[in-house]
Formats: C-alpha cells, sequence, structure tokens
C-alpha cells in the first residue's frame, strides 16, 4: 500500500468515526470535538485530491470559526439535550426500519448506476487550463460564476437582517449611558464641599 | 463576464440596489416610521419594474454562459410576481401598524425574496436555481416570524425553516446526483446528457429527488404538510404574500427545470407530476371541509388549486404550460382579493380569522358580501366566473395529452371542493343571527384591491383579459 493510499484510509475512516460519535455523543461539547476532527481529516483528504486552498479554507472556516462558534453556543446555551433526546427511544425501531429500506434502495440504485458518457469531458470542460488551483478557482467564481458569488453576497445580507428583526429589541424604559451629558456636568453644580469638623459631624 | 450580462439583469440589479438603498436609507434615517411610505414606494417600483418587463424587448435572451435565461415565459412569470406583491404590499401596512410589526424591514425583505424569485424564474443552471430558491425562502422564513411576541407566529417560522430546510437538502442531493450523472449543473448540458428516450437510473433518483424539493415550495402533497400551520401562523399580509408571489416563482421553477433540463425525457416525469396534483387535489378538497380558520382554510384551497396547475404541467406539452401560467395568473387574483377580505375582518377592533364570524355578513356589509362570494364562485370555479375558465384551460391541456382518467378525477374533486366555498357563501347569506356582526376594517385600499379582483373575475369571461395570448406566448418559448 503506498502512503498516499494509507493516507487516504486514515483520513476517511477518521472522518467517518468523527461524523458518527458526533452524532452519537451524550455530551455536546464532546459532539462538537469530534465534528472538529471530522473537518480536520476531510481537510486532508482535499490535501490529497490536491486541492490544498479548500483544505486551508476548511480548517481556518470551519475549525476555526464555525466549530468554535458551535462550542461557544453549546457551552453558554446551556440546552439540556437528554431531554430533547428523551422521545427518541421510542422512535428507534420504527426509524431503523425506515433507515434500512433507504439504504436498500440507495444501494440498489447505486449498483447500476452509470454516468453520461460525455460527463467527465463536461466535467474537466470549465477548468481553466495551465493555472495553479487557487487561481483557478478564482477565475471561475469571480468571472464565470460572478452572478452566483453576488447572489450568494445577498443572501448573506438577508440571514444578517434576519437575525436583527428577530432579535433587537428597543426597550424605552431601561435608563442608557448619555457619555455626553456625563462629560459636560458641571462639577461646582453637581456636589457641594462641606468641611466637616471632628467630632461635630453635619 | 460583459456589459451585455449585466444588461440581462438590469432589472434584478435595479431591485437589489433599490433594497440597500432603503435599508441603508431607514437604518440612518427615521427607522420604522418611514415603514409605510417604503411599502408604498416599494410596490410602486414593482409595479414599475412589471410594466417595463412587459414592454421590454421579445425574445430569447441568454447570459452568464447559459445560467440566466430572459425570454417570454421569465417575463410572463416575472410579471405575475412582481405585480401580486406589489399588491400585497399595499394591503399589509394597516395590519401590521395595529400589531406593531410594521417594521422597514419587511418591505426590504419582499424586495429582497422578489429578487429571489426572479432568478428562480430566470434560472438555466441547478446552482442559479438553488441561489435563487434560498434567496427567497430566507426571506420568507424571516417575515413569517415577524410578529416574534406571538408563539404561533415563531412556531410558523421555525417551523417552515426546519422543513424547507430539509426540502433543501432533498433538492441539493438531486441537484448532485444529476451533476454526477450529466457532468454539468447547466439545464442545456442535461438536456443533452438526458437524451430522447428512457434516462438512466441515476438521472432519474436526481430527478425525483428535485421533484420532491420543488413539490415542497409548492405546496403540493406529499410534502404539504407546513402549509396550514404556517399560513395560520403568520401574520396575515404575510400570508397573503406566501399564497401568491411564492408560489407562482416555484411553479414557474417547476415548469422550467422539467422542460428545459428534462424535455426530452417527458414520460419519464409526467407520472409523478400527474401523481402528485391528483393527491394534492384530493387533500385539498377534503381536509378543508372540517376547517373553522378561514386562514387555514386558504391554505388547503391553495394545495388544491397547486393540484389544478400540476396538472397543466402533468400534460407536458406546450398547452399545458399556456394552462400552468393561464391558472397561476388567475389563481393569484383570487388570492389577493380573498385576502384583502380576511384583512378587514374584525370584531371589536381585533382581527379575526374564525369562519363562524361571517354569518349573515350580508346584512351588515352588503357589499363586501357580494365581492367575496363571486371571488368564492371564482375559488371554487363555477361558471361563468374566471376561475372556471382556468380550471377549463388545464382540463383542455390534460385531455389534449391522453390525461383524461385525470380530467375525471380533478373534475370531482373540484366538486367536493366547492362545498366549503359554497358553505361560506351559505353562511353569509344565510347563517344563523350572530350575537354581534362582524365589523369590517374601514379601508379604502382593502376595498379597492377586493372590488378590482372581484370585477376581475366577472369581466374575465370576455376574452380571459386577453391573458390566453400572452400565456399562449410565453409557453411557445418553454416548450421547444
Amino acid at each position: 500500500m503506498s502512503f498516499a493510499s494509507f493516507a487516504f484510509y486514515l483520513f476517511a475512516s477518521s472522518a467517518v468515526a468523527g461524523g458518527f460519535f458526533t452524532v452519537v455523543g451524550r455530551n455536546p461539547v464532546h459532539s462538537v470535538l469530534w465534528l472538529i476532527l471530522s473537518f480536520l481529516s476531510s481537510a486532508g483528504l482535499f490535501v490529497l485530491l490536491g486541492a490544498e486552498f479548500i483544505a486551508m479554507l476548511l480548517v481556518i472556516v470551519y475549525v476555526g470559526a464555525v466549530a468554535v462558534l458551535f462550542l461557544f453556543v453549546v457551552m453558554m446555551l446551556d440546552v439540556d439535550f437528554a431531554e430533547l433526546k428523551a422521545g427518541m427511544a421510542q422512535y428507534i425501531p420504527l426509524a431503523m426500519l425506515i433507515a434500512v429500506v433507504l439504504l436498500m434502495q440507495l444501494g440498489m440504485a447505486f449498483g447500476v448506476w452509470t454516468a453520461s458518457e460525455w460527463a467527465e469531458g463536461a466535467r474537466q470542460a470549465i477548468t481553466p487550463l495551465d493555472t495553479h488551483n487557487t487561481a483557478a478557482l478564482g477565475l471561475l467564481i469571480y468571472d464565470r460564476y460572478f452572478l452566483l458569488f453576488q447572489l450568494a453576497g445577498l443572501i448573506l445580507l438577508v440571514a444578517m437582517i434576519g437575525a436583527i428583526v428577530l432579535t433587537l429589541r428597543h426597550r424605552p424604559d431601561v435608563k442608557r449611558q448619555d457619555v455626553l451629558e456625563q462629560m459636560y456636568r458641571d462639577p461646582a453644580k453637581a456636589m457641594e464641599l462641606k468641611n466637616v469638623k471632628p467630632g461635630q459631624g453635619l | 463576464m460583459v456589459p451585455a450580462d449585466l444588461s440581462i439583469i438590469l432589472p434584478e440589479i435595479l431591485l437589489s440596489v433599490f433594497a440597500m438603498l432603503a435599508l441603508l436609507g431607514a437604518v440612518y434615517g427615521r427607522k420604522d416610521r418611514i415603514a409605510t411610505s417604503l411599502i408604498w414606494v416599494t410596490a410602486a417600483i414593482f409595479i414599475i419594474a412589471a410594466l417595463s418587463l412587459m414592454r421590454s424587448a421579445n425574445g430569447t435572451e441568454i447570459g452568464f454562459n447559459g445560467m440566466f435565461i430572459n425570454d417570454g415565459f421569465a417575463r410572463f412569470a416575472k410579471v405575475v410576481v412582481l405585480f401580486s406583491a406589489a399588491a400585497v404590499l399595499v394591503i399589509s401596512p394597516d395590519y401590521l401598524a395595529e400589531r406593531k410589526i410594521l417594521k422597514f424591514e419587511y418591505p426590504v425583505l419582499i424586495t429582497l425574496s422578489v429578487v429571489g424569485m426572479m432568478m428562480m424564474i430566470s434560472a438555466g443552471d441547478l446552482m442559479l436555481l438553488y441561489m435563487g430558491l434560498e434567496l427567497q425562502s430566507l426571506c420568507l422564513y424571516i417575515i413569517a416570524s415577524m410578529r416574534r411576541d406571538s408563539l404561533k407566529s415563531t412556531e410558523a417560522g421555525l417551523k417552515y425553516f426546519v422543513l424547507g430546510a430539509l426540502s433543501s437538502g432533498l433538492l441539493l442531493y438531486g441537484a448532485s446526483l444529476i451533476y454526477g450523472y450529466a457532468g454539468t449543473t447547466s439545464f442545456l448540458g442535461i438536456f443533452a446528457a438526458a437524451g430522447q428516450d428512457h434516462a438512466d437510473i441515476g438521472l432519474l433518483l436526481g430527478l425525483v429527488l428535485m421533484l420532491a424539493g420543488m413539490a415542497f415550495k409548492v405546496s403540493a402533497v406529499p410534502f404539504h404538510m407546513w402549509t396550514p400551520d404556517v399560513y395560520e401562523g403568520a401574520p396575515t399580509p404575510v400570508t397573503a404574500f406566501f399564497a401568491t408571489a411564492p408560489k407562482v416563482a416555484a411553479m414557474a421553477l417547476f415548469a422550467r427545470v422539467l422542460h428545459d433540463a428534462f424535455g426530452g425525457i417527458v414520460g419519464d416525469w409526467q407520472q409523478v407530476v400527474a401523481l402528485i396534483s391528483l393527491l394534492s387535489m384530493y387533500l385539498g378538497a377534503i381536509a378543508a371541509i372540517g376547517q373553522t380558520n378561514i386562514k387555514r382554510l386558504m391554505a388547503y384551497s391553495s394545495i388544491a388549486h397547486m393540484g389544478y396547475a400540476l396538472m397543466g404541467l402533468a400534460a407536458g406539452t406546450s398547452l399545458g404550460i399556456e394552462a400552468l401560467l393561464t391558472y397561476m395568473a388567475i389563481y393569484v387574483t383570487m388570492n389577493v382579493g380573498t385576502f384583502a377580505f380576511i384583512l378587514t375582518m374584525q370584531k371589536d377592533g381585533q382581527p379575526v380569522t374564525d369562519i363562524s364570524t361571517l354569518n349573515m355578513l350580508s346584512r351588515s356589509e352588503p357589499g363586501k358580501a357580494l365581492a367575496m362570494l363571486v371571488l368564492l364562485f371564482s375559488l371554487a370555479g363555477v361558471p361563468p366566473t374566471l376561475g372556471f375558465f382556468a380550471k377549463w384551460s388545464v382540463w383542455n391541456a390534460a385531455l389534449d395529452a391522453d390525461l383524461v382518467w385525470l380530467v375525471v378525477a380533478s373534475a370531482i374533486a373540484s366538486a367536493i371542493g366547492a362545498y366549503y366555498y359554497l358553505r361560506i357563501v351559505y353562511l353569509m347569506y344565510f347563517g344563523e343571527e350572530p350575537q354581534e356582526a362582524l365589523v369590517c376594517r374601514p379601508s379604502v385600499v382593502l376595498s379597492g384591491v377586493l372590488t378590482v379582483s372581484s370585477v376581475a373575475m366577472i369581466l374575465g369571461m370576455i376574452n380571459l383579459l386577453g391573458l390566453e395570448g400572452a400565456a399562449e406566448a410565453a409557453a411557445a418559448t418553454l416548450v421547444r
């Protein structure tokens, strides 16, 4: 077995194992950690495919930002996952039955899977030749798929508007800090100095 | 990318720029206080966009390497979407203001979702299809739960979001299988790879999964479960929006995918669409009978109507697409009018949605009761209202495609469905004496929309208001 195929099996099996333990984990924090393992292994698979830029993106964006965000959310929200999963036991047999039927159907479908004869050619026709894969990605995203790139921006804008619309509350009854008013206060008016003699009081 | 490409998507660009400017202007300006005027401005811009699309050059323009198609079909569907979105916008402010949810984000989100719908309608590529669909759906999820202090509204938003995400998952899985088979995401490439006779199993699997995802978006059985709850929970103007523009866009997308990408293998999807259509008609007709809430009733009614519209699609011919477009245009007009009426229903100054409150409406509000009578007859498909001609055109198309069993079944379903529409008419004219009569909200805009829509139902029998010719020309550009 060559080193590349050894590395492939290593990353592939740890990605699958990571995904499995994410789902079955009892402790949500552990689940997120398993998810990170799964992301890292997928990044390894991308490196093996020669797509090192996407691998780095996966590590930076998913592991670095998304997974850590998950971790914070899980830790801060204190969701009782045991309670959420409480009803699961009674549905497990039915779910397993459906899952097995689905699996068999998919197995049957993919057993006779064929791609169209010019699929491979069509897939490769898009990629710009003679460029580094990161540069090729840039050429595609900002030129050929420019419209999709801009639409993705609009979708993110909608997500932002949504987060604000659904959570922001204006409370008129709360006392807020007014910095200017604080700074312009005149000490002479605000306080009075009194010389208190010992033993006499005010 | 060249300026020619940009000029093709000019309406979409202008609408998104308007949405962003409105957002900035409102955030740095007077915030929610300008919401009402912003709603009116947005509606005006929609109407201007629709009129300019109607007057723009005929012919098919293709941009972004075949990703964006602006043909007669797209223009027809976009015009219907823009007009219905404008109508829904102008009937919303009073209700929203009363419930203290009149936010400036509402017209902005509607504009962005209309941009998404226009992208869906013009999609010539699976990726653009998905982007448009998500842009549209995300806006809808947000406005469904706009009344965030109400348990029902948040439930509606959450339910719609979770089920919508599931359906997007199905659709994406289908799309990835199709890409795996064809090696390309462009509809032209898929059309070439699919061939002219029976499709390969790999392509078929992807096609079925995509059909499931799209059936969810048009709320066709068996992917309709979210509809009644979301319609009931969302604020009424939002429900009116759900029932109109997104349905047209999703139906146009349905037709676009099936004809542009899978037009060579009609036999493979025809039976699936026919079955979905049959189930929707019957479920919509039967489940609506027991409803006491008029918004839930409208949800089932829209499920049934989607069934009839899908019948046109099941025909798989140019005549079928013509019938589908005619049906959707008429359906939207009926629904805007009906929801304008639902928005006027109030008791003690509080909006109500119980059907029982409509008892003897003919005495307290004879004009509105008459308008509603016409609309309900039209929804039921009683001749000579426009709703009958809508059904007539889909039946014609289905007969033309030898789907006699579907036509017979749908005639029976429409007779069952007529019962619940006519029951409301019965209540309005011969119902029990109510303890206190429904007092309709005195609003010029709502009465205006209600009147226009009900008059159109009657006048429509003359020449279908010229709809048929436009739909025929539009259908001819899609089906080759």
